[in-house]
């Protein structure tokens, strides 16, 4: 019996267990407050509100298991959305550019923190930090501190709120291709293999012969046009965009990622785990809404569960 | 061995230097020029990013991150706005339970890091939220009491003898009374110990636990100094979201700039003054060029991204090509 135990504890891995125990916790105490709450309707309704959140935790899923962290989430997100939004003005062109030219922006946005921390070796921290407040001044300057006028394009509203197969939400169907291509990225390329051993131990990766400053700059890049991308999607959901739109989405992006069991250091974790964690902090934030708790709750309840939850299975090795 | 010494405080002299050429531009080209009212200003200003620096600096010598500093100061901010109230008894206890909201809420940070093993990073940006849901439980909507004792903010951010800004005095009293007897204690020591290399530390029988505890305190403590100060000049509370985070963000770009190494065990508090109120000394020139305040953002962020990259970038200072990767 004890010896199953074993074997079945060390095929599964325990943090994504965990999460997923977490999350039907969350669904059953959802289930008290509400009866409609385990409804497919709602629970779809769910998954297409954190299709958005799943999109950003992606791009920062690949920072973090490089060992590194993207701060500049929040206006990546926004300037995505506004240059997607800025493009749709200028005619049938515009229209049809607007959704790869918002991408561009974010990936442009992407490259210069990792130009920054890959080959000037800044913490990346500082300057993704540093960047997102470039990117702010950017924006404020461009839309005079006022949220934009321009709309979404047609094809941005049916990305977000279409609805191609029948019941299912396009913003979950565009989540799936990216989780799916992230995993193919992660697991079968040897740019996933690269991350993964970089947030090892770089010099290690560096000696073995993967040009790591190359991989980190293009890991950037990722993240900040999967935010960028997850702001158009939120323009084309929202009809425009909106000045802070990105605000509300970096620490839930971090939090559901190392929920999901990645390790902040790096080199550990896996997507499912970022799933289950995207999952968990939807369900969350919906459960507290559905309470009508008041936003001071909210803030406490949000943080003493992330770090109960962290406590639970998030803790480092001791090592000394 | 004056090599040496220049080397460790590179940093510090860096920020002066720097802090020195920005406020020399800014006071020449104020309209009213190098008079106290226009230092006491500037001053002021400094001193608030500069106790929340100090406060950063604790936790980033032992190579962590506090991420909390802004919204401990918004907590101090919002308690001291009911608390500092009345004449001078109540005053104490008002103040000295601000004091030791900023321990606790430093002690919660430590404990979780150190007993709970978790990354400061992701620990403090959690109870971050915590303390800012507390702040906002006490005040939903910005506010002061009738009862604000003024006297004392007044002192506290006047002039002495009508010229030195009283800030600044007691900015040294804090670098005198805290400071100095923390940096020759043995904990003191201990932490930039366990910055530079927590496992050799522990094989050398540094008390690393107390170390980290220690300065987990230190920065809520200062933390809390800094909300004080903030109630003194507004005479109010206020949850504000983004000044909590504006300030945790100023606070890292400070304690940069102020040459104390994130990767721990570099750098001090002094450093730390002369970042923030050289970054702050940036932060006002827009105001005496008189520029589009559009632009405003614009040009803080670049001056931000451009002072701590060269600040921080290790291209300059790797030794081989092995080292830049490690």
């Amino acid at each position: 019996m004890a010896a199953t135990f074993a074997r079945w504890k060390s095929r599964v891995d325990m943090p994504v267990a965990t999460a997923f125990g977490c999350i039907i916790v969350l669904l059953l105490i959802g289930s008290i407050y509400s009866t409609n709450f385990l409804s497919p309707a709602y629970l779809l309704q769910q998954l297409k509100v954190g299709a958005f959140l799943g999109i950003i935790a992606t791009g920062m899923m690949m920072v973090i298991l490089m060992g590194q962290i993207d701060l500049s989430v929040p206006w990546a997100v926004t300037m995505g959305a506004m240059m997607a939004s800025a493009a749709t003005a200028y005619g049938p062109a515009g229209q049809v550019l607007a959704v790869p030219f918002g991408i561009f922006v974010g990936v442009l946005m992407g490259l210069v923190n990792g130009v920054g921390v890959a080959y000037l070796r800044i913490p990346s921290m500082i300057v993704t930090l540093a960047v997102n407040a470039v990117a702010q001044g950017l924006m404020v300057a461009y839309t005079g501190g006022f949220s934009p006028q321009d709309t979404a394009s047609p094809a941005m509203k049916y990305l977000a709120a279409g609805n191609l197969i029948f019941g299912l939400p396009n913003a979950v169907l565009v989540w799936i291709v990216v989780g799916v291509l992230a995993v193919i990225l992660l697991n079968r390329t040897t740019f996933g293999r690269a991350v993964y051993g970089i947030g090892n131990r770089e010099s290690a990766a560096y000696l073995s012969g993967i040009p790591t400053q190359r991989v980190i700059m293009l890991g950037f890049a990722l993240c900040g046009g999967l935010a960028a991308f997850a702001g158009v999607l939120l323009a084309g959901y929202a009809g425009k965009a909106a000045q802070s739109m990105g605000d509300a989405y970096l620490l839930p992006a971090i939090a559901a990622v190392v929920l999901g069991g990645t390790s902040i250091l790096g080199g550990r974790g896996s997507y499912i785990g970022t799933i289950a964690g995207v999952i968990l902090i939807t369900l969350l934030q919906s459960i507290l809404s559905v309470m009508q708790m008041a936003e001071f709750g909210r803030q406490i309840i949000y943080g003493m569960v992330i770090i109960a939850m962290l406590l639970l299975y998030g803790r480092e090795k001791r090592t000394t | 061995m004056t090599r040496f010494w220049l080397n460790e405080q590179r940093g510090t002299l860096l920020a002066l230097a720097i802090f020195a050429v920005m406020f020399t531009l800014y006071v020449s080209n104020h309209p009213a020029g190098f008079t106290p009212n226009v230092v006491q200003t500037a001053a002021n200003k400094g001193v608030l990013l500069a106790l929340v620096a100090i406060a950063q600096t604790f936790v980033v010598l032992t190579a962590g991150i506090d991420l909390s500093v802004g919204m401990v100061m918004i907590l101090a901010n919002c308690i001291a706005s009911y608390l500092v109230v009345g004449g001078l008894i109540t005053t104490t206890g008002g103040v000295l339970a601000v004091l030791a909201t900023g321990v606790v809420c430093g002690a919660i940070n430590g404990a979780i890091v150190i007993f709970g093993r978790l990354q400061p990073i992701v620990a403090t940006i959690a109870t971050g939220a915590v303390y800012y849901g507390i702040a906002l439980w006490m005040r939903p909507f910005p506010g002061s009491t009738d009862a604000f004792n003024g006297d004392l903010a007044d002192a506290l951010t006047g002039k002495v003898f009508g010229v030195v800004p009283a800030s600044l005095v007691f900015l040294l009293g804090v670098i005198v009374v805290i400071w100095i007897p923390f940096r020759r204690s043995i904990l003191g020591r201990a932490v930039y110990a366990t910055g530079s290399s927590e496992v050799a530390a522990f094989m050398s029988g540094v008390p690393i636990l107390q170390a980290k505890m220690l300065a987990y305190v230190f920065s809520g403590l200062l933390a809390a100094v800094g909300g004080l100060f903030l109630t003194f000049f507004t005479y109010s509370g206020e949850a504000s979201l983004s000044n909590g985070n504006t300030y945790t963000l100023y606070s890292i770009a400070a304690v940069v700039l102020g040459g104390v190494s994130l990767f721990g065990g570099r750098g001090s508090a002094v450093g730390a003054i002369f970042g923030a109120l050289a970054f702050r000394a940036i932060g006002d020139l827009l105001f005496v060029f008189d520029f589009d305040p559009l632009w405003q953002p614009l040009f803080q962020g670049i001056v931000l991204l451009v002072s701590v990259s060269l600040g921080s970038a290790r291209l300059f200072s790797v030794r081989n090509r092995l080292d830049f990767f490690s």
